[in-house]
């Protein structure tokens, strides 16, 4: 079977900088592939090398089969990139965005308006279509950004934290537009910062720190072999709570004003977390579902990055 | 060191990454062009009757006549051609200066582009080859209101619009040369200040450049707009010789190094 993206030993150095840091990964057909990290862990970068903007230093890296660094523009009329930035075109309007977009694709005029206005309707923007982009609110600009990016009907979207700054109810609109994308079988590769959109729209994922690869997977998965299954989180923990914490041989997380015990599996967990609400009822103590978020902390630590 | 010069050899062979694409970016900012037409039209419609009533008809009775080619001429007969190789200078000048900055920093339309299956040199290309259609617009707007005066010559004027267009490609290439190494667009006034202007005033625009010092009749031989109006103003009493093919030849020559450098310094600016 051939790979969609299939990076090896993929590298790419700045000046006296490495941002990739040598890395493999293979995205499947169909799939849609998360690609996670910290500020500076090296995602972008892997996302520009992707579509042929960046330069790769090193490694190989191939798109629907091709060499990015051969046929980069064969590889661009079959992808849809929504980058970071929010680079609408601000001196056309909602349509022209999407018709003069159509036009870098060599897509001819007639063809380009039917496109325009079926994804107009896709996106729900069909009656702003002669508005100035610059009057659109942030939402609306992401989603006529992730129409763009579909103007070529690609064969892989390219997202670059998609839902970034957008309200609860825009990012479930993109959510559910990336969604009707990948039932129709577009492969989508994205990075994110929400643990959430990752764990809900990505088949499989990687997190990524200082440019390598720290773990790959199924969010699932990652999850039960990193985590387990439950965690009790105590804020504000009483010193006598803390020793009663450690006599116990957990696997626990001491973070100053707040204890995180992770448990292996749900009946341990909630027996656990029983025993301390008898024992020490006054203390703050919750028990919840491990999630990525518990993952994604464990392994790049809780400093602050940048 | 190595490094910087592995990168140079690279983007000197992208320059085959140049493709008729590069229409594409041109029908773009036509695109924008149509919707503000009937504000950009107004300038070059305006600023030679301006120039003509202040200079032409204001200075023009202490001036008398000037020498030209061994005759006496109208002042006004003198300094319109002259405007018309400015709004050629500055068209593609100021488009591929400000504007084409602004596409490219804030507005990132460049980075938007890159995502499609358009190289950045097919960008560059489009963006200066658009500055020099807006030299051509300006100059059929200019000439035809300068024409409505009597002060071109036909049929020989007509090569003043080809000639636009060249013109618009050597400044527009200079343009987006300053603008691949611009940090930011407030320091555009420095080559405003200490190119624009001086060719502005000492290319044998506004008066014989044989009134001026000998340094600065050598120093302006380098300006590119001294070749440009010699063009047009020959072509404008209608006179066409051999001697002007140095002036075409200076103009190709101009280009010819400003374009593959603006090409060359946009890639390094851009593609990291």
């Amino acid at each position: 079977m051939q790979y969609v993206v299939e990076a090896e030993n993929l590298r790419k150095i700045f000046d006296n900088f490495v941002a990739v840091d040598g890395i493999s990964f293979y995205v499947h057909p169909g799939e849609c592939f998360g690609i996670l990290g910290p500020n500076g862990a090296g995602k972008t970068s892997t996302i520009r090398m992707t579509y042929g903007f960046s330069p790769i230093t090193s490694g190989s890296l191939k798109v629907f089969g091709l060499d990015i660094t051969k046929s980069w523009r064969e590889i661009r009329a079959r992808i849809g990139v929504c980058q970071q930035e929010n680079n609408l075109d601000t001196d056309l309007t909602v349509q022209g965005n999407l018709e003069t977009f159509a036009r870098y694709f060599n897509i001819p005029k007639k063809e380009a308006r039917a496109r325009a206005q079926s994804l107009l309707e896709f996106i729900a923007l069909d009656h702003r279509k002669n508005d100035d982009v610059v009057e659109l609110s942030g939402g609306l600009n992401r989603r006529l950004i992730l129409a763009r990016a579909l103007i070529n009907n690609p064969d892989l979207l390219i997202l670059d934290e998609p839902t970034t700054g957008l309200d609860p109810q825009s990012r479930h609109q993109v959510w559910a537009r990336l969604e009707e994308l990948r039932a129709k079988g577009i492969s989508i590769l994205l990075t994110t910062h929400y643990m959430d959109e990752a764990s809900r729209l990505c088949d499989r994922l990687i997190i990524m720190d200082h440019g390598r690869i720290l773990i790959q997977g199924k969010p699932v998965d990652l999850i039960q072999k990193q985590i387990g299954h439950s965690i009790i989180e105590i804020d504000g923990p009483s010193p006598e709570l803390r020793a009663y914490v450690q006599a116990q041989h957990l696997d626990y997380e001491d973070i100053g004003h707040r204890l995180i015990i992770y448990s292996w599996n749900r009946d341990d967990g909630g027996k656990l977390f029983h025993r301390i609400c008898d024992h020490f009822p006054q203390e703050g103590c919750i028990l919840r579902m491990a999630t990525l978020e518990d993952v994604f902390l464990k392994l790049t630590g809780r400093e602050l990055r940048e | 060191m190595k490094h910087s010069c592995l990168k140079e050899t690279q983007s000197l062979f992208n320059i085959p990454r140049i493709s008729r694409r590069f229409i594409r970016v041109w029908q773009r900012n036509l695109a924008v062009y149509q919707k503000t037409w009937k504000v950009s039209f107004l300038p070059p419609l305006l600023e030679p009757f301006f120039y003509l009533m202040a200079f032409g008809v204001g200075l023009s009775s202490l001036v008398g006549g000037v020498p030209y080619r061994g005759f006496k001429t109208s002042y006004m007969g003198f300094i319109a051609p002259a405007l018309i190789a400015i709004n050629i200078m500055n068209n593609a000048f100021f488009e591929n200066t400000y504007t084409s900055f602004v596409r490219m920093y804030y507005q990132k339309t460049f980075d938007a582009m890159l995502a499609t299956p358009l190289s950045l040199e097919e960008i560059i290309t489009g963006e200066i080859m658009w500055g020099a259609t807006k030299s051509v617009i300006a100059t059929v707007i200019i000439q035809g209101v300068i024409s409505l005066f009597g002060l071109i010559r036909y049929p020989q004027g007509m090569l003043i619009l080809p000639l636009s267009f060249l013109g618009g490609i050597a400044f527009g290439s200079l343009g987006m040369y300053i603008t691949s190494i611009m940090p930011n667009i407030e320091l555009f006034n420095i080559p405003v200040f200490l190119l624009i202007t001086p060719m502005f005033l000492f290319s044998e625009t506004f008066f014989p450049i044989e009134n001026l010092p000998l340094w600065v009749q050598k120093l302006s031989f380098i300006f590119p707009l001294t070749h440009l109006v010699r063009l047009t103003r020959s072509l404008s009493f209608g006179f066409i010789d051999a001697g002007m093919l140095w002036n075409v030849a200076y103009l190709i020559a101009f280009s010819l190094i400003f374009f593959p450098l603006a090409l060359v310094k946009m890639h390094r600016r851009l593609i990291k």
